[in-house]
């Protein structure tokens, strides 16, 4: 292999590194606290012949969030130069919580969110009934496991609603998918 | 800050992100390998597809009528919660219906007769819509929204998680994700079904009358259009009487914990598949097409 490949080469890796680490500091529009790629949601960026490809995965089907993904990381791309920027969906395999980095949790408790569980393992068979709670859920503000859920639904699909009988205080959980 | 200043802060950054406020929305397939599986036939896929995302459009819009009309706060998010995830399943299996449509045909033709999921959505008028009348039907009381939401989501769960091996990547996709999604609701309705049901006298009362109005509505949601029996035998769908007895065992499990009687099964019949409807789809459809038809491509 000749010098000037190996130089191409590295510096076609140079820039797919560099497009990440743009595309990878990303906020999440309603999780501001938390970046996309500590999300999960940001599943891979590469590079080739100048173009840059990025592909995202929806939290929910129905997520508005998605699109307002898709164009922060078009002008955050472009804004450090790369001309071309194709921003792909991926359904497949889809989200999960489990995907949430170990970063990205402590950032949400930070903010006062609840981060996720473990995702439920589905045994064989039909999706069982949950009609319990299904785990304790720590309150952020001062971490009393007496907490009450208020709803399922919160603020987005994402997020259900609980209360601290403890500090008294409300707060979102992000919840296990 | 005030209002006008806040909202100014959103828009001001970035012109295209109205995703908060207006339109501007990209087609929820971009990127995705459309095309047909061998074997499957593209007019029979885009009319199973249409028939699923008929369903969450119709029932989506039942529950998003609930704004500004829930009994508390945290209902009324959760409501327009759950019709926000059925939008984004209807606009998936909306885009994919359109996507197949063209195939089978010539090149030439093939661009002409792609639709989108809006032209799919606000361009079509009642007789040319394949949802079942459970979702049609005009809202009562909040015992019906929940009872109605109890039958629809145990449904479509049912087929969902059948779908996740369709022989269609893209449908099977769209359901692994749905399913996760349909089990909140589901378990969110029957939570509510055995809170009303098991409730005082007057809520008792109400469930039981919910559950009589709708009951006769469960028949549709187990006949087979011939559709379906193609999509099942060629393998990217689901034949509806094979999720029955999945229908009765949660339903049924709900109605006792709920202190409600269990309803014998309705005959399966084919309606809304086939274009049937009943009047209140054209009264729904005139008020989410209005604005669409009166204004065609306009933005905000
Ligand atoms: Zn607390």
């Amino acid at each position: 292999m000749s010098g000037g490949t190996s130089r191409g080469a590295e510096g076609a890796r140079g820039e797919e590194a560099r497009a990440r680490a743009v595309a990878a500091a990303v906020v999440d529009p309603e999780l501001p606290m938390i970046t996309l790629d500590e999300l999960g949601v940001l599943r891979e960026v590469r590079v080739e012949d100048g173009r840059v490809e990025v592909s995202i995965t929806p939290t929910y089907t129905g997520c508005p969030a998605l699109d307002a993904m898709r164009d922060d990381l078009r002008a955050r791309l472009t804004g450090a130069g790369f001309a071309d920027v194709r921003v792909r969906t991926v359904l497949d395999p889809p989200w999960t919580t489990d995907w949430i980095s170990e970063s990205g949790r402590r950032s949400l408790a930070e903010a006062g969110v609840s981060p996720p569980g473990p995702a439920p393992r589905r045994p064989a068979g039909p999706v069982p009934l949950t009609l319990g709670p299904v785990r304790r859920i720590r309150c952020p503000h001062c971490g009393s496991a007496d907490t009450t859920e208020l709803s399922r639904f919160a603020a987005t699909a994402c997020k259900s609603l609980h209360r601290c009988n403890g500090c008294r205080e409300p707060f979102e959980h992000v919840k296990e998918i | 800050m005030s209002f006008d200043n806040a909202l100014g802060a959103i828009a001001e950054d970035n012109d295209e992100a109205r995703w908060a406020f207006g339109t501007g929305f990209h087609d929820p397939l971009a990127g995705i390998d459309a095309s047909v599986p061998d074997g499957v036939d593209g007019a029979d896929l885009a009319a199973y597809c249409l028939m699923l995302g008929d369903d969450a459009l119709v029932m989506s819009h039942r529950l998003q009528e609930w704004c500004t009309h829930a009994p508390e706060l945290e209902e009324e998010v959760a409501l327009a919660n759950i019709a926000l995830d059925l939008l984004g399943q209807a606009r998936l299996l909306l885009a994919r219906a359109g996507a197949a449509m063209g195939t089978g045909q010539d090149e030439t033709a093939l661009t002409e007769t792609v639709l989108t999921e809006d032209a799919l959505a606000f361009f079509r008028d009642a007789p040319e819509f394949r949802n079942v009348r459970l979702v049609e039907e005009p809202n009562g009381d909040f015992a019906h929204a929940i009872v109605r939401l109890l039958l629809f989501s145990t449904w479509r769960l049912a087929l969902l998680d059948r779908l996740t091996s369709s022989a269609d990547p893209v449908l099977a996709a769209v359901a692994a994700k749905g399913v996760k999604e349909v089990a909140y609701h589901r378990d969110h309705a029957a939570l509510w079904t055995i809170r009303l049901g098991d409730g005082t006298e007057e809520s008792h009362r109400r469930t039981r009358r919910a559950l009589d109005v709708l009951w006769p509505a469960t028949g549709e949601l187990f006949g087979v259009h011939e559709v379906e029996r193609r999509a099942a035998a060629a393998g990217f769908g689901v034949d509806p009487a094979d999720v029955r007895a999945e229908f009765d065992a949660v339903v049924g499990e709900v109605l006792a914990a709920a202190a409600l009687p269990c309803p014998a099964p309705v005959p399966a019949e084919v309606a809304g598949r086939g274009g049937a409807h009943s009047a209140a789809l054209g009264a729904l459809l005139a008020d989410m097409q209005g604005l669409a038809r009166a204004h065609p491509g306009a933005t905000w």
